[in-house]
């Protein structure tokens, strides 16, 4: 059994004009202990999805099944849902100054987590700082008291990855937990994921538009276009054979290190997205009259 | 060698309440038709120093010469003249245009300042000949910004930066906001521009990956000093700076085997 089984998932939202449905019909497994990423552009409903996990969005009205651990979380009343964050599934997001309360210490919002499920606060305190000394912050048992201010920003996302995981949860959902981070900052974080995963047999699901952080982090990929899969498979099929061209434009796209800089950079074929459309759906970027569309073969 | 379009030599500006100087003796030159890179990670400088650069701050000392005009001293209609031959794109085209003005308004205001095209027609098509130049066209004249993505908001501003016809660009993360297919276009289109109107460009980025694809020289940035400076190839391939080596370490590769490659050949 998958822990994660989202089964032809359809989330819309209220429009001026009746409900506009963003996500037609997703299908997405994750087994236990599985790295997951959804990879798309913005618009491509990644986040949404994300979202409508842990019904984050009051308005989006889902249809379809979400099975995490064998329970059905569409349609579950708030209460049991709220059990569900945190020790079935936590979240992570992009902007962890968002994320953080400024008027609350950093320990207090990691502690809160165990804190409402009865654990006593100095165990509390005491698995926060090793957590949050294990993140790579250092000096953790002076620095648990902070606010989060005085955190810079590789610190607040391990303060914010430390408040998801406390609670031991089975799947972390992780929304482009890096794009904010410096690249030294990144490459550091996704280790220590990394790691965590690795310890706790954690499966995570990394949403992101990175290809470059995905390759070395996911075993599995899944790409998102206009609400819909457009193509899926291990991560190694996707890079070296990916059979979809968006996904070959999305690969060619990504200026590279190691490539000839003089090769062109290749560009998503314009005539996938209204293939890909469905109805009621955004018509995606209008043309780009003189735009050279010189796709290079693959990366 | 000829004289270089820009050299700026010794730049330095602080900040009250901050201990260390965001530009610290800041040296390097662009030659005509050059395009210089300027990497480093938050906090390292390098917006600063376009800021000091395009004269929207002014720096505490050092001197910026464009084409041997002095930058940091021009007020009036000397600094005026000075903006027609430098131009900036900035890092988010949602905050940088107006939402209020039409695409014609905000392409066209420049040859209005500048005094270039002073007739209404005249204007109008220049304004559509800048248009096509970046992949718009007369039919987006009328629309407001609120109306395009990101992407092609980064059009219209460049559109508008290339109206009084600069000699040098400034831009400072000009496509880290866009998804990857938009930036591709864009940087696509920053290529295409070089090419066909040999612009000189300061090109600031914080993507090691995006700065390769455009550059010829790269510059590094870290706690306001420039650490390395020198030809693509040479640094890419060769870094000589701690600093540099580990910026470029962190690079992720869309390969995931190179990627494994990579963490065997750091775990061993």
């Amino acid at each position: 059994m998958s822990l994660l089984r989202i089964s032809d998932l359809r989330v819309s939202y209220p429009g001026p004009s009746g409900p506009v449905e963003v996500l037609h019909g997703l299908d997405l497994d994750v087994e236990a202990g599985a790295r997951v990423a959804l990879v798309g552009e913005s618009g491509s409903g990644k986040s949404v999805a994300a979202r409508a996990i842990l019904r984050l969005d009051t308005d989006a009205a889902l249809a379809g099944s979400i099975r995490l651990s064998g329970t059905e979380l569409t349609g579950l009343p708030a209460k049991r849902l709220r059990a569900v964050r945190g020790s079935g599934a936590g979240l992570v997001f992009q902007d962890p100054l968002a994320a953080l309360n400024p008027v609350r210490t950093i320990g207090w919002q990691i502690m809160q987590p165990l804190v409402i499920r009865g654990v006593r606060r100095s165990e509390a305190r005491r698995r926060g700082i090793e957590l949050l000394g294990r993140l790579g912050v250092r000096d953790a048992g002076h620095r648990f008291d902070d606010y989060p201010h005085e955190f810079s920003g590789g610190m607040r996302q391990r303060a914010v990855i430390a408040i998801a995981v406390i609670a031991e949860p089975k799947l972390l959902i992780a929304d482009e937990p890096t794009t904010a981070l410096d690249v030294r900052v990144q490459a550091q974080v996704l280790e220590l994921l990394s790691g965590l995963a690795d310890e706790r047999h954690m499966a995570v699901l990394l949403i992101t538009h990175d290809l470059g952080i995905v390759a070395s982090f996911a075993e599995s990929v899944v790409v998102l276009r206009h609400g819909r899969v457009v193509e899926r498979g291990l991560t190694d099929d996707i890079y070296y054979r990916p059979a979809h061209p968006y996904t070959r434009g999305l690969l060619g796209a990504v200026p590279r290190i190691d490539a000839d800089p003089s090769v062109r950079l290749a560009t998503v074929p314009p005539g996938t997205a209204a293939a890909d459309a469905g109805p009621g759906d955004d018509p995606g970027q209008p043309e780009m009259p003189g735009e050279k569309q010189n796709e290079t073969e693959s990366p | 060698m000829s004289e270089p379009l820009l050299s700026v030599t010794g730049l330095v500006k602080s900040y009250p309440g901050q201990r260390a100087r965001s530009v610290d003796e800041v040296s390097f030159t662009i030659g005509r038709g050059e395009v210089l890179g300027l990497v480093g990670e938050s906090g390292s400088g390098k917006s600063t120093t376009a800021r000091c650069v395009a004269a929207l701050v002014r720096p505490d000392s050092g001197s910026v010469l464009l084409d041997g005009q002095e930058v940091t001293r021009a007020r009036g209609r000397e600094l005026r003249a000075l903006r027609a031959r430098m131009q900036m794109v900035f890092q988010d085209p949602y905050s940088s245009l107006n939402p209020r003005m039409t695409v014609e308004a905000l392409v066209g205001e420049g040859l209005i300042v500048q005094r270039i095209e002073c007739t209404a027609s005249a204007r109008r098509s220049r304004v559509i000949e800048l248009l096509e130049l970046v992949g718009l066209s007369a039919d987006h004249l009328g629309r407001y910004p609120r109306s395009f993505s990101g992407g092609q908001r980064q059009r219209i501003a460049i559109a508008r930066a290339l109206a009084v016809s600069p000699e040098l660009l400034i831009c400072d993360e000009p496509v880290s906001s866009l998804d990857v297919s938009m930036q591709a276009q864009v940087l696509n289109l920053f290529r295409d521009l070089r090419e066909r109107l040999g612009l000189s460009m300061l090109f600031i980025a914080h993507d090691l990956a995006v700065v390769r694809y455009i550059c010829d020289r790269v510059a590094v940035m870290e706690h306001g000093r420039i650490v390395e400076l020198g030809h693509r190839d040479q640094v890419y391939a060769a870094p000589v700076h701690p600093y540099t080596r580990a910026l470029l370490d962190a690079v992720p590769l869309p390969d995931p085997r190179a990627e494994r490659a990579r963490r065997a050949a750091q775990s061993a």
